[in-house]
């Protein structure tokens, strides 16, 4: 296994860092390369970029902020938002992306994402996924980016996640929306379950509040990374911190 | 240095390419059989399916050029794996100029595939700007064997060969360009080898 990965997440509009909770009143935290520097030099392990209005409002990427990003650091990135075709990925992976992580446009063309694993390699497919508990079971929403158009697909996380890796899907980012911004820990069932359905990489997305919950998520529920926006963004834990805090907790990580 | 970077046009040549760049290195994309003739260093990167690398390697005349040169070659990720005889991937021949064979990791439980992630390396040779204990980016689902030709290696699973030397032939499983300073030093060893 390698070391467990520590990914800041920057929700992107317009080319700036937002944030919202629960996916709602997003607010302008800064300058999108300034963050990417200051959490490769803290030392995070990957980046992820999401565009959040894009796949919402049906435009696509706009490339010159992944290739700004792409020249400034050397770690890897993947960038997600809207991606519907082929040419929109390979121009994501022309610009200096890693990986593209697909969502929203994968629930409405599923062929999608075989299209994309034939054509780059399914370790440049990464599936973002946004999972909410109705009845105790859990299932998908879609077009999260925006409140008037995110809705539960009736489609069980569990399902759906399977399917994808089938089609060609590298890993997988689970978000658990409830826990979104609210900083009361991962939840581990979940990410427990997706991590024992597949053979991919899972990260677990959504929750994190204090460096005991990336113990918790990484120790018990098996998941190859831990993704976090809040509590970085607004220096609530330090990554160099947190890192040094989780060796000590028996876990690897590159230091 | 001149470096010319093969653009098979299926993949990932852009990281690649700012990585050297990063390091001040004139770097030009190419399919072009006279740039890589002409160049004093030629990088093989990829990413994607090694059938397809193939058939556009063939598709591009480039099949006797990359077997033939002199200078030193780097092939990155699936570009490495190119060097080799075969890939289980899409089941081809590939250009055959380190022997042994590329073959699928196998996932198992607290072993996912692909094999995403920095990973410690064991270093066994020195030479390629590297040391043990450096972590380093990896992102593959087929890895080469492990023969005489590591020079460092990585595990997951399986002994990984994460740098091999043949010759003139350098090959990368990792990525050097998303690899931050250990990724840099191996690429700067690369261009004074």
């Amino acid at each position: 296994m390698p070391a467990a990965r520590i990914i800041p997440c920057l929700d992107v509009r317009d080319g700036r860092v937002v944030k919202g909770v629960q996916f709602r009143d997003h607010r302008d935290v800064g300058d999108i390369v300034e963050h990417a520097l200051r959490y490769r030099d803290e030392g995070a392990d990957e980046l992820v970029f999401y565009d959040i209005s894009a796949s919402a409002e049906d435009r696509s990427l706009d490339f010159d902020w992944i290739r700004r990003i792409g020249r400034e650091i050397d770690i890897p990135f993947a960038v997600a938002g809207g991606l519907r075709s082929r040419e929109q990925a390979a121009a994501c992976l022309e610009a200096g992306a890693d990986k593209v992580s697909v969502n929203s446009p994968a629930l409405e063309r599923p062929e999608l994402i075989g299209e994309l694993a034939r054509d780059f390699g399914s370790q440049c497919v990464v599936l973002g996924v946004d999972s909410l508990a109705r009845d105790g079971a859990y299932f998908i929403h879609q077009y999260t980016g925006r409140v008037d158009r995110s809705r539960d697909t009736g489609l069980a996380t569990l399902d759906w996640v399977r399917e994808a890796v089938d089609r060609g899907a590298g890993e997988v980012v689970l978000n658990c929306m409830s826990r979104d911004g609210v900083r009361n820990g991962y939840d581990l069932a979940h990410v427990a379950a997706i991590v024992a359905a597949v053979p991919v990489p899972v990260i677990a997305s959504g929750g994190a509040g204090a460096p005991e919950h990336f113990r918790d998520v990484l120790l018990e529920s098996g998941a190859s990374g831990a993704l976090a926006a809040t509590v970085f963004h607004d220096r609530i834990i330090h990554i160099p911190e947190l890192k040094e805090y989780l060796a000590s907790c028996g876990i690897e990580m590159r230091r | 240095m001149n470096v010319a970077i093969v653009d098979l046009g299926c993949g990932n040549v852009g990281s690649v390419a700012v990585g050297f760049e990063r390091l001040g290195t004139d770097i030009r994309l190419t399919r072009d059989p006279a740039d890589l003739l002409a160049a004093e260093r030629v990088v093989l990167p990829g990413v994607g399916a090694a059938g397809f690398a193939m058939e556009r390697i063939d598709a591009l005349g480039l099949r006797d050029i990359l077997t033939g040169l002199d200078k030193p070659l780097l092939g990155i990720c699936l570009g490495m794996q190119l060097l080799f005889e075969a890939s289980e991937e899409d089941d081809i021949a590939c250009l055959g100029l380190i022997p042994g064979k590329v073959r699928r990791l196998e996932p198992g439980p607290g072993l996912p595939v692909p094999h995403m992630g920095w990973s410690r390396l064991d270093v066994r040779e020195d030479g390629a700007g590297l040391r043990s204990g450096d972590y380093v980016y990896f992102a593959h689902g087929f890895a080469a064997d492990d023969g005489p030709y590591s020079l460092a290696t990585a595990q997951h699973g399986r002994t990984i060969p994460a740098v091999v030397r043949k010759g003139n032939l350098t090959g990368a499983q990792f990525h050097p360009e998303r690899s931050g300073k250990a990724g840099a030093h191996f690429l700067r060893a690369f261009l004074s080898c």
